[in-house]
């Protein structure tokens, strides 16, 4: 039980999936000019990282057991393709309501290199593995996410009042935003286990 | 006439360095750009990964773009791509083991750049094979050159050392900033490449519209 806990905050804060370990940088760029669609996002990816962080890790008990570690990147890249469609026609079936808030994100996390970043991890990285850490991994990682593109959602309708030079428009600014609250984050560090 | 198709032939090629730059005018492929970018060998590698990846792939799905049906073009389009990142993954792991360490990650992650997605569906799937396969150079090149210009950038701010040869006077002077290699020092130096290169993009098009508007004053002067 401690090592859950600790997964979860090495997920969530120390290793913060976006602003340590640079994975999901699109989305977290493009969509999070208003906190409302942010939120969406956010709690698209962790509902898909939970459930593809299980489905890839017992796929992987099998692609190990024949010896087929080199198919790894495509096999999981498919499955989570074909996951999440499959996600987005059980979501419109049944919660309707879940689908209007989650429902354009939802294919737009097929790029989102956080959730193959974490299927790999998980079967590459994680120390002692099993399906529970998997899930716990994922579903964290994903709240580390939410988290960080949150705070830029909130910092960037602030931004939009303020009178920012002609050429730092846009994306540049934004960068530079994500650089101070990664700078933040990075005090985190100091809790490595 | 000649010429100037010669000169359409290879737009694709010119564009994708400058104007349609990935990294700093499309914004795309983010994730690499600042993961990997802690030192320009590294830049450098995984820019020439991601430009072989982009090459076969734009000419795979441009030669398939007739057969491949409109409804499963992405999940066909992710398979091409998934097939030649497997590919270099093996080949680097055979003959450059270091390099493979320490891209790691990322390495596997080449097939979830947007890029390679972004010129499958947007270039290749339109275009005979020719334009694709010089657009994918062209795209893939210009974000080696990006790639490369933060890894040297952020190296040398960070460690102080330039392609991985220290430069002793700025590392006894104290001036390496750590910050650099950093993740919060990657997007400082990101956010700030990207409004330079707005400026520099800017400015040159200003130059290019001034030029045309002389040239068109003074073929107006010489009717009169």
């Amino acid at each position: 039980m401690p090592y859950v806990l600790l997964l979860v905050i090495n997920a969530v804060f120390v290793n913060n999936f976006v602003l340590s370990r640079f994975l999901g940088i699109c989305p977290f760029l493009g969509v999070s000019k208003k906190t409302e669609t942010a939120l969406g996002m956010g709690l698209a990816v962790i509902f898909v990282m939970g459930v593809a962080s299980v489905i890839t890790y017992a796929i992987d008990l099998a692609l190990v057991a024949g010896g087929m570690e080199y198919l790894r990147t495509i096999v999981f890249i498919l499955v989570i393709a074909a996951l999440i469609q499959l996600v987005e026609i059980f979501v419109k079936r049944f919660s309707p309501s879940l689908y209007s808030a989650l429902g354009v994100y939802l294919p737009l996390i097929t790029t989102n290199c956080a959730v193959l970043g974490v299927a790999i991890m998980n079967v590459t990285e994680l120390s002692t593995v099993n399906v529970l850490y998997a899930f716990v991994n994922g579903i964290a990682s994903g709240v580390g996410f939410t988290i960080a593109i949150l705070i830029l959602a909130g910092i960037r309708e602030k931004l939009e009042l303020a009178d920012i030079p002609e050429s730092f428009k846009g994306f540049p600014i934004t960068l530079i935003a994500a650089s101070i609250i990664a700078m933040s984050f990075a005090a985190f560090s100091g809790l490595s286990f | 006439m000649k010429k100037t198709n010669l000169r359409e032939t290879f737009e694709p090629l010119t564009t994708g360095v400058f104007k349609n730059n990935a990294t700093f005018r499309l914004v795309l492929g983010t994730c690499p750009t600042l993961a990997v970018t802690t030192s320009a060998l590294n830049g450098l590698s995984m820019g020439l990964a991601t430009t072989f990846v982009l090459v076969c792939s734009n000419a795979i799905v441009s030669l398939m773009r007739n057969f491949i049906p409109r409804k499963v073009r992405i999940p066909a389009y992710i398979l091409v791509i998934a097939t030649f990142s497997t590919m270099v993954q093996m080949i680097m792991r055979k003959w450059l083991p270091d390099m493979y360490e320490s891209l790691g990650l990322f390495l596997s992650l080449v097939v979830v750049n947007c890029i390679l997605l972004a010129r499958a569906e947007s270039f290749a799937s339109l275009n005979p094979v020719l334009p694709s396969v010089l657009d994918g150079i062209g795209i893939g090149l210009g974000f080696t050159f990006s790639l490369t210009l933060l890894g040297f950038i952020r190296e040398l701010l960070g460690t102080g050392s330039v392609f991985g040869f220290e430069i002793k006077p700025l590392i006894e002077a104290g001036l390496p900033m750590t910050i650099f290699i950093l993740p919060a020092g990657g997007f400082m130096v990101y956010g700030f490449m990207m409004v330079l290169f707005n400026v520099a993009v800017k400015a040159a098009e200003n130059k290019i519209a001034a030029v045309k508007a002389a040239k068109a004053f003074r073929s107006e002067g010489g009717d009169e």
